[in-house]
């Protein structure tokens, strides 16, 4: 086998690629738009005041976030069908994807939402808001800007987690380099250039997240300009 | 076929893939601590270059994916001459990546150890050798482990992923009876039970075990 790089088969399934990565894209993106959704189903599971709920709350959301997530697709993607519901790869892989994350999210949401001060909270009730007044106009402002980080974080962790998506047939980026390795023969290519394809997609991401958490703080006051 | 007809059957491959998967995440938790150590400390070196490679390596392995890293080491490094067996490929893709993830916390946990204590040793005429080996490093342990802790339990989660690179592991013997008895739910409930089973009662308690140990060595009681 030949270990040269050869620029005109890299360039020659380069637009496949590049193709292949709007999927991946669109993949993150709905997974992402999943979680958050769900990931407040479980946080209002969490701070309901029936006790019952929370413990089961507590243990769906340990399960889900202690076992692989590539375990979880297969068992999405091959159980249900058992149960009658055809659902296709891409379906499987949103919902996976959603439910895993989710419990993440309900994570960072939680966190957010005990980072904001008890004091505002006696204040509001002093001031005899209302407690939808006082999420809206008092304690989610507070909670956005802490939460940020972490919502971040898990965004750029779902994109690069969606070559998983590849193992159950979702046609994304992973999935293209390995047919069109195993079309030709040669991963060399293929699997280098999905490498740069993430870097030049990720790092960017992180660095534009730190910039609009630095933008929240600086529109919260909580650091001044000179420190920006 | 019951449940327990299945087990009775198919148990013992599925623990043999236990003791794979276990086998893996000791390798690479060894490797990922290592590689942290080294690569937090150079973070924080002053000379450019070391500093430079080390964050290189770290925004390299945590910009891509590990399943790429994962089939980049398996299936590209062959073309180099360099053949890794399946299990090896594993463990050092597992590895290197969680160690960009771990330098980070070291390299947090160092700069966290109060500034008092760095004035001390200094003020002491340590080396700075000496003065990291025998003051700052011992005290970083109570701070990263509580993260690092976290990143093992990720760490324990990624291992599932060396399955794709045909490692016969717990996973792999799950897709393996699902092919051939079609019995899904069985199978891959019961590897999420045994992963969950590792996580929860296992690796958990042992790491908080770890923490509380951590804790006590520079003074400070943990209850």
């Amino acid at each position: 086998m030949n270990a040269e790089w050869r620029w005109d088969f890299a360039i020659e399934i380069l637009p496949q690629m590049l193709l292949a990565t709007l999927n991946t894209i669109l993949a993150a993106g709905i997974g992402y738009a999943i979680a958050a959704i769900v990931g407040l189903l479980f946080l209002l599971g969490q701070r309901t005041p029936i006790k019952i709920v929370n413990i089961i709350n507590r243990e769906i959301v340990e399960f889900i976030r202690s076992t692989p997530l590539l375990i979880q697709l297969f068992f999405v993607y091959f159980v249900l069908p058992q149960f009658g519901i055809t659902l296709s790869a891409w379906v499987c892989g949103m919902i996976t994807i959603g439910l895993h994350f989710g419990t993440y999210l309900s994570e960072v949401y939680r966190g957010a939402l005990e980072g904001v001060p008890k004091t505002q909270w006696e204040a509001c009730r002093a001031l005899n808001f209302s407690t939808a007044y006082t999420y809206r106009k008092i304690v989610l402002p507070q909670a956005f800007p802490i939460a940020i980080p972490g919502m971040g974080n898990y965004l750029v962790g779902i994109f690069k987690d969606t070559p998983l998506l590849s193992t159950i047939g979702v046609a994304e980026l992973f999935h293209a380099a390995t047919a069109v390795g195993g079309y030709h023969y040669r991963y060399l290519e293929p699997y280098t250039i999905v490498g740069i394809i993430f870097l030049t997609l990720s790092i960017p991401a992180a660095i534009w997240i730190r910039k609009i958490e630095k933008n929240v703080n600086l529109a919260q006051g909580k650091i001044k300009k000179e420190q920006f | 076929m019951s449940y327990f007809a299945f087990l009775s059957e198919h148990g013992p491959t599925m623990l043999l893939g236990t003791v794979t998967t276990v086998k893996v995440l000791i390798c690479s938790t060894i490797l990922y601590v290592i590689i942290s150590l080294i690569f937090g400390l150079m973070r924080l070196s002053k000379n450019p270059i070391i500093q430079g490679t080390a964050t290189a390596y770290i925004e390299f392995f945590r910009g891509t994916s590990l399943l790429v890293q994962l089939f980049w080491f398996y299936y590209v490094l062959p073309f180099f001459g360099l053949s890794l067996e399946a299990f090896t490929a594993g463990v050092v893709a597992i590895g290197m990546n969680f160690g960009a993830y771990g330098a980070e916390i070291v390299r947090g946990g160092i700069l966290a150890v109060p500034k008092g204590q760095w004035e001390g040793a200094f003020a002491l005429n340590f080396t700075p050798a000496k003065r990291m080996r025998k003051i700052i490093i011992p005290q970083i342990f109570p701070i990263i482990l509580p993260p690092a802790a976290n990143l093992t339990v990720e760490l324990l989660k990624a291992t599932a992923l060396v399955a794709l690179v045909t490692v016969v592991d717990l996973t792999f013997e799950a897709k393996q009876i699902n092919s051939i008895t079609w019995l899904s739910a069985q199978c891959f409930g019961t590897a999420l039970l045994i992963y969950y089973i590792i996580s929860r009662f296992f690796l958990v308690p042992f790491l908080r075990w770890l923490e509380v140990l951590a804790a006590r060595k520079v003074g400070k009681e943990k209850i």
